[in-house]
């Protein structure tokens, strides 16, 4: 049997100021790493949870994005006349032809602005994506320059409050209503009627055509025939594949959350380490005496590695509890795929409280381990007669 | 027949590039049942004689032999199987674990055994009620008296019913009166249990405990003495 952990957890409770400083000072490395991963998890949410695996989008054939896609009216009344599309309640087919135009608009925190999307859609958008709904005001009007917002952006941008009005293009816009799109992408868009948005911009073509399958077979053929076309040359993907593409735009993000991740665990790891080396070198005489009634140095190493795993892992959790107010948090970054405003909120998930807890572990194990070896290593007779 | 037999052991620490001889060439038997006093000088070599035995170090040079095992030739490994189960440790400064109470220290050594938690629990109740502290296992170091933490430090070193019990300066630390019931109780753990017991000692009255003294000087012996009437000064 190993060294009691009852022994660990003595000795973390005999010096509790010190534990609580070392648990306190890793917590806060870990909370600032736990916030970067809120701050990339709730980008990517924001944008792979926009697509639905059961849509099928319609872009230019080597479109990426929307932004640089179009599709004419002709190709989508092929696309539109497709067996297999599921129907309204109206009979009507769930296609949406979409035009998607950036513009910039001045936000209350910068007054030159930022890109957002403006999606021209069809009163079908909404039927085709449930989860957005009207939280306040009404939908626009068809052939009008109404238009409504999300209410993220409302909170975000200047001018988006409903009975404002801004301009856009060679006319003004006024907003009717207020939607919310459940903390999907199309939370960080303004939403018009297609036609007029395309009369108003001189775009007489569409950026994409969002279809809606009546199952997984009709899928595939529309799928299929939309591919094989020869009249059609449009690229067709499934909605959550486009959107999850759309993450490729966020390596920069990921690359500076990598980098941040790296030097916090390495803080922890010192963190870690620099507190062990100080609890060994105090007791370098009773893990002699351990040693001496029979316990190996494996058993000593185990134990030394097991105390700092558990004052990490403390640390670890008091990160993630230190980091619980970002949570939720709501702000926007530029994709620099599509070159407009992503909304998001800072989300602290199972996933990432869970990773940045086994970070703290693997920091505690690392840093633990020279201490460790250190302890184990150390000759008996020597360390017995350590004061 | 010897229980422990030491055969022209040397041993010699390095000190940064110069080679300090402690033993030069030692040979000593000690029977079962012995209690075996080794004195000397500060520096003499009876503390790593002590170690050699115990098997918390090696020699440089000669052979350790303990219950007919050759225990200098052990593995790092085999040597710490080895003491848990045939070494018993008593050490000047008790060497109680401050974060664990009396029960706990006494059942350290157990942990190394197959007993269930019960017949653990069994063993150090009956070591505590050996050293007469069955009353104080809650009790952590720090609410204990120097001659308490060593008997507590005993009722450690016997709890697992050693071959052998090896105690370094057991009386260093303590006051007259304390000192007086270790070596009591020391001498009890010879005489009523038969207790083979080695101890390095300073003081000519706690050697006076032992039937058998050995003097050493500069790492060679240099008197043997063995007595019959060595026993308790109650």
């Amino acid at each position: 049997m190993a060294i009691p952990l009852k022994y660990n957890i003595g000795n973390l409770m005999s010096r509790k100021v010190s534990a609580i400083m070392t648990i306190f000072g890793i917590g806060l490395v870990i909370a600032v790493m736990v916030a970067m991963l809120a701050l990339y998890n709730g980008v990517q949410q924001a944008l792979v949870s926009s697509g639905s695996k059961e849509n099928l989008m319609v872009l230019r054939e080597g479109a990426q994005t929307e932004a640089t896609s179009w599709v004419t009216r002709e190709k989508y009344r092929i696309i539109r006349a497709l067996p297999g599309i599921d129907k309204a309640p109206d009979g009507e087919p769930l296609v949406s032809p979409e035009l998607v135009i950036i513009f910039k608009l001045p936000r209350y925190d910068n007054p030159t602005g930022s890109n957002i999307n403006v999606r021209g859609v069809t009163q079908k958008a909404m039927a085709i994506r449930p989860y957005i709904t009207m939280v306040d005001g009404r939908m626009f009007k068809p052939g009008t320059n109404e238009v409504i917002v999300s209410s993220r952006m409302r909170k975000r941008f200047r001018s988006t409050n409903i009975g404002d009005s801004f301009k856009f293009g060679p006319r003004n816009w006024t907003v009717v209503g207020v939607f919310d799109a459940n903390g999907t992408s199309f939370d960080s868009e303004i939403w018009a009627d297609v036609e007029y948005l395309g009369l108003a911009q001189k775009r007489p073509e569409y950026s994409s055509v969002l279809v809606k399958p009546d199952g997984a077979a009709a899928m595939r053929s529309i799928s299929d025939t939309i591919a094989t076309d020869m009249r059609l040359k449009l690229l067709v993907k499934s909605e959550f594949k486009y959107y999850e593409d759309q993450t490729s735009g966020l390596l920069g993000i990921r690359v500076l959350v990598t980098i941040v991740a790296f030097f916090m665990v390495l803080g922890a790891t010192l963190g870690a380490m620099n507190t062990m080396f100080s609890a060994v070198a105090s007791r370098k005489r009773e893990l002699a005496t351990m040693r001496a009634l029979g316990f190996r140095r494996r058993d000593v190493l185990l134990s030394i590695v097991i105390e700092s795993i558990v004052l990490s892992a403390l640390a670890g959790i008091a990160g993630v509890l230190l980091a619980l107010p970002v949570n939720g948090i709501a702000t926007g970054t530029a994709n620099f795929i599509t070159f407009s405003e992503v909304a998001f909120n800072f989300r602290i998930s199972p996933a990432v409280a869970i990773f940045a807890v086994s970070l703290a572990i693997v920091a505690g194990v690392i840093g633990g381990l020279l201490p460790a070896i250190s302890a184990a290593r150390l000759p008996i007779t020597r360390a017995l007669r350590e004061i | 027949m010897s229980l422990v037999d030491i055969r022209d052991v040397h041993k010699v620490y390095k000190r940064d590039s110069f080679d300090v001889p402690v033993l030069n060439g030692i040979s000593v038997s000690v029977p079962k049942g012995d209690f075996l006093a080794l004195m000397g000088p500060s520096g003499s070599g009876k503390t790593t004689l002590l170690n050699l035995i115990a098997g918390i170090d090696r020699p440089t040079r000669g052979k350790v032999i303990v219950g007919e095992k050759e225990i200098s030739a052990f593995s790092e490994t085999k040597l710490a199987a080895w003491r848990a189960t045939n070494v018993g440790f008593i050490f000047q400064m008790y060497n109680l674990i401050p974060v664990l109470n009396a029960a706990d220290n006494v059942e350290l050594p157990l942990l190394l055994t197959k007993l269930s938690k019960k017949e653990r629990r069994e063993h150090l109740e009956t070591a505590l009620n050996v050293v007469g502290l069955a009353d104080r296992m809650t009790y952590f170091p720090r609410q204990l008296s120097g001659g308490q933490e060593q008997r507590v430090a005993i009722a450690r070193a016997i709890v697992t019913d050693p071959t052998i019990i090896v105690a370094d300066e057991p009386t260093g630390d303590l006051d007259a009166k304390s000192a007086h019931e270790i070596l009591d109780l020391l001498h009890r753990l010879n005489a009523d249990f038969q207790k083979t017991i080695i101890m390095v000692t300073h003081d000519p009255k706690a050697a006076e405990r032992a039937n058998h003294v050995l003097q050493l000087d500069k790492g060679v012996l240099v008197e043997s003495e063995r007595r019959d009437s060595a026993g308790s000064h109650g």
